[in-house]
This record gives structure tokens, sequence and C-alpha cells, in this order.
């Protein structure tokens, strides 16, 4: 790696697998259960976050020795914020239809517990070029869970990837619906979204034993 | 040499091996094993895990072959080849077109359910190293007891490894399960193929394939006609007896009773869940009937068809009492004192009662309630033996006072 240092380039490759936000620290379940059902849609929900939590982390990083401490959530919450109601106005502009499918969604980015959580933890510490890799390599390693769950939600709970047919017609009868196969309505329910997450965990926590607490 | 030592020189080959918890299961299943323990004083009791299964089972037995033969008596019934059977012994029941039918669409379920269920206990235990338990026997059979008739076997298949793995092994097998594994297989049917599982198209073998047609032919339930305020057509004794559409091995109120008796007498379920899941479904509903009474729910209501119910006859019609007898008294998934057995088996029936009038989306909530006290039964136990410590150390304080 030329471009980054051996030290950086794990900020970007460690929060994809072995210190993941959502699978190792249990961060952002809420928008990962939620918004999910739709590969589209997850895809969308990790690009908002990328953008917010990458220049998030850099404004941050920029601004830390000049935040008073006392009130330094204050100061996070109207960085993040900014950032979202950009997404916000920009998914409405050009997506309508999408940002109706993620609705409230988007606003609660703000209240992701991955953006405060690297806020706190890493663009308070360290300089903006290291903030911003760490902000890139969190919301990959978010986008990553979001676009797997939502990858065998869309499926098999649908039988499309991002809203194309991959399974055949399920009213005309064709491809795999002609043997009889169904689309399984539990998988476009929350609940499907958190069982896929803990069979994710339950996978890297197998393959990796070093990641098993206790 | 016989079977059996040959049994027990292959066993000393396989020890050690990745596939001896495989071996052994098949090896226990026909014979007790030769070792012999060498310390310390045992008690021998006969009642282990496998026969408390095998007695469980045995109460099932005679609610499968009803269920055969009510299969295709619906199915002939509904056809319009067959006069209606008078009472339990009547003629056009117990034949031999309706038991094949019954066969030809009910087997399969069993093996497909016995077949997924024991192929992943088998591989989990050669994973972990551990034995296979006996716990999926029950749940095998109780697996084709609650599902309708004509759902497609590869659905079965995938709720069946559905429950297995998220309700029971992800937990660490057998025994150490929250949820009921046979109802985690019917909520997963539930929600995931409601079409398969509600509805008047379901109940009846042929039903499916037929809609749409010159020959459709449908079965609804009776809470199904209930919730949608119709006629019910079935009199009190078919119910009581069970030649009315519904899953598979829960029509029949009587064999139903039979079976509880035995777990009764043989100690192998508990009579305490048992009596208090029908105490808590009368409470719930003579609390309904009270409310019609009364004039607050008058026959314009959705809830009124279901709410006017006399409240004995919630026993008879739906699941409740399949529930209470073989699913609620699961020793594992149940509440373990005998005061939070009380509790635990009157909320079902209350819950199963409630959810089975307000919800008209589920037209049975039987499943829903034990599945929900299933995950509160620990909370009981733990507030049951607090308060029993709390009690005994007033006492010792009187004493020592």
């Amino acid at each position: 790696m030329g471009l980054l240092s051996k030290k950086d380039a794990k900020l970007i490759t460690d929060p994809l697998a072995d210190n993941n936000p959502i699978t190792i620290q249990v961060l952002g379940i809420c928008s990962a259960l939620a918004i999910t059902a739709e590969l589209k849609a997850s895809l969308v929900m990790g690009i908002a976050v990328l953008f917010v939590l990458g220049i998030g982390n850099v404004v941050i990083s920029l601004i830390r020795n000049i935040i008073p401490s006392k009130i330094r959530i204050i100061v996070q919450l109207i960085v993040v914020a900014s950032l979202v109601i950009i997404v916000d106005q920009v998914l409405k502009a050009f997506a309508y239809e999408l940002s109706k499918t993620l609705s409230v969604f988007v606003g609660l980015i703000i209240t992701n517990c991955i953006i405060m959580g690297r806020f706190e933890a890493f663009a308070l510490g360290n300089g903006p070029w290291r903030a911003f890799l760490d902000g890139v390599g969190n919301a990959l390693g978010y986008a990553v869970i979001l676009l797997v769950v939502g990858f065998f939600r869309e499926l098999l709970g649908s039988g499309t990837l991002f809203g194309i047919p991959v399974l055949g017609d399920p009213i005309e009868k064709t491809g795999l619906y002609s043997i009889g196969y169904e689309n399984n309505g539990f998988m476009l329910m929350p609940p499907m979204a958190l069982i896929i997450v803990g069979l994710i965990i339950w996978v890297q926590r197998s393959r990796n034993k070093a990641l098993i607490e206790d | 040499m016989g079977l059996k030592s040959n049994l027990h020189n292959l066993k000393e080959k396989y020890k050690g091996t990745k596939m001896a918890p495989a071996f052994n299961a098949i090896h226990t299943f026909l014979y007790l094993p030769n070792e012999t323990t060498h310390n310390g004083t045992h008690i021998k009791a006969a009642d282990d895990l496998k026969r408390t299964m095998n007695t469980v089972i045995m109460a099932m037995v005679p609610c499968l072959i009803f269920g055969m033969f009510n299969a295709g008596y619906q199915h002939h019934l509904a056809l319009g080849t067959i006069e209606t059977a008078e009472g339990f012994l009547g003629s056009t029941f117990w034949t031999w077109d309706n038991l094949v039918i019954g066969i030809w669409k009910v087997l399969p379920l069993v093996i497909v359910s016995y077949g997924v269920g024991l192929l992943i206990e088998f591989i989990f235990a050669v994973i972990k190293g551990h034995e296979v338990e006996e716990g999926y026997l029950v749940t095998g059979m109780l697996v084709p007891l609650i599902v309708p008739v004509d759902l497609p076997l590869w659905m079965l298949a995938v709720a069946v490894a559905f429950g297995v793995i998220i309700g029971k092994e992800v937990f660490g097998g057998t025994g150490m399960n929250i949820l009921n594994p046979a109802l985690t297989v019917r909520a997963f049917l539930f929600f995931a193929y409601p079409t398969w599982m509600s509805g008047d198209k379901v109940w009846v073998h042929g039903a499916v394939e037929r809609a749409g047609t010159a020959d459709a032919i449908s079965g609804e339930t009776i809470l199904g006609s209930y919730a949608q305020s119709q006629d019910v057509v079935y009199s009190l004794a078919d119910m009581f007896y069970g030649l009315i559409p519904g899953s598979i091995g829960e029509t029949s109120k009587v064999l139903i009773i039979f079976g509880a008796l035995f777990l009764i007498f043989t100690k192998v379920g508990s009579w305490r869940i048992m009596l208090s899941t029908i105490l808590g479904a009368l409470a719930m509903g003579l609390i309904f009937n009270g409310v019609v009474d009364a004039g607050i729910i008058t026959s314009s209501s959705k809830f009124y068809g279901l709410m006017s119910v006399p409240f004995w006859q919630h026993l008879i019609i739906g699941s409740i009492l399949f529930g209470a007898v073989y699913m609620a008294t699961d020793p594992v998934t149940a509440a373990q004192t005998n005061k939070g057995k009380w509790i635990y088996g009157f909320l079902i029936g209350f819950i199963s009662i409630m959810i089975r009038v307000f919800n008209p989306a589920y037209p049975e909530g039987v499943f829903l309630a034990i599945l929900l006290m299933n995950v509160f039964a620990p909370t009981i136990d733990h507030y049951v033996v607090q308060g029993n410590v709390k009690k005994r150390m007033k006492r010792l304080k009187v004493k020592t006072a």
C-alpha cells in the first residue's frame, strides 16, 4: 500500500471485519433492522452514513482543539444534524421514492450510535486524515452488514435484488415459482433482520474465537 | 455374536472420532450402553429423558391417527362423496378411504419433520462433539400435528430447520432453549407463509388447488367463521369429537383429554399447567361474556362474534386444549416452580383467548400466547423463588428475635 501506511490501512480494514460497528460493537442496530428489507435502501443508507461519518469525523477532528469539552456533545450533534439535513434534502430532491422508503430513518442517522461513538472515541483525539479514514472504515463496515442483510432479506422475502426479479415472477409462476417456491414473508419483517444479524455474528465469532467475550 | 455385542465393539472403534456422537445416538436408541460407572453412589431411575419423551409421543399417537382419518374425512365430506359421520364412531369416518388420504398427506409431513430435524441434531452433535439429545423426538411429532394438512413439504423442511437451529441449537441444544421449538416452527410458518397457514383454503386437503375453479371447496375453521360473524355449521359434539377442519392433530378434544390423563397419570405432564391454562381461558371467556351481557359490545362490533361465544365453548374450538396439554407443559420452556406453573398456565389461557378475540388477523392465538409466556417463564420463577426466600427470611427473624 503506497497510499496508506500500514497503521492507516488498519483504520479502514478493522471495522470491516474484526471490529465491525454492528456485529462486534453492536451499534446502529435500529437502522439495520428497519431499512434492510430492500437492497436499494440498504445501499443508500450505507452511502448516507458514509457521507455523514466521513465528513463529520474530519470536521470534528479539525475543530477538536477549540471545542470546550463541556459542550462537546452539543457541538457534535450540530455537526451531525447539519450533514444529515444535507443528505435528507438531496434524497428528497433526487430520489423522492427512496426517501419515502427510508422515511424517518435518514433523520435518525443523527442518533446512530456509530456516528457519535466515532466522534467521541476517535475524531476528538486524532488528526483529520486519520479521522477521515476511520470514519470511512466504520461507515463501510456498517454498509457491508446492511448490504448482506439486505441481500438475504430482499432475495428470500421478495425474490428480487435491487428491485429486479431474479427468481422468476411470483404471479405468472415462472422460474423458481413454477415448481412451488414462494416468497418468505417473515424475511420482510424486522425480527428476521435481527436473526440474520445474529447469524452473521455467530459465523464471525465461530471463525475467529478471539472475538468471543467472557 | 448378536447385534448388541457387535454394536458395542463398533462403539470402541468409533470412540474419540468425530462420528462417535452420531453412532452413539443410534446405539443407545436400540440398547442400553454397556458402560458402568466406577465411583460414588448412584440412584438408578428408569424415568430418564428417553422414557419421558416416549411417554409424550405415546400420548400423541391417537391424535396423529385421528388426524389422518380426519384429513381424509374432511376432504371427502367437502367433495360431497360421503355423508356426515354421526358422532365419534360414525360409519363414514373410520373408513379405509379416509385413512389412505390421511396417510398419503400426513405421513410425508411426519417423515420430513423427523428427517430434517434429526439431521440437524446429528450435524450439531458431530460439530460440537456432544451426544445427540432425544429432545427432538417429541418436537418432531408435535410439528406435523400443528400444521395444516396441505402444507408444502419444502416449507415444513425450511421451518423445521429454522426452529431447530434458531429455536434450540443456538441456545445450546435440548434443555437450554427458551422457546418451544415446535411452536417456533409454527410461528415461522405463520409469518413466512401466511397464505398456507390461515384462511379458509388450507384446512381441507385439495382446497388450495381447487380454489377459483368450479369444483372449489372450502373448509373454514370454527374460529374463522366466528371471526367473520358467520354461522358455525358444526355441532358441539363434532367439535368435541374433532370432526372439524383444523390443524392435523388438534381437532379431537376427546383424544387430547385422554392424552392429558395419560400424561398426568404417568407424571410426565404437569397437571398444574394444564388446569391453570384451562382456568385462564375460562376466566377470559367469562370476562368477554360479561362484556357482551353488559351491552358494551353489540352485534355491530367485529369482536361480537367471538366475544359472544359461551365461555366454556372456547375450550372445544381452536387448539387451546392441545396447546395446554402438549405445548405449555414442555418441561424445558415452562415455569419450574409449582406456584410459577399456576401463574404461567393461567396467563397462557388468558392471553390465548384475548388474542383469539381481539385480533382477527391471528385466528388462533394459542401458539403466540405460549411463546410469549415461554419468554416470561424464567422471570416468573425468579420472583416465586425470591418471594419464598423473603418469606423464610422473615420467619428466621421472628424466631431469632
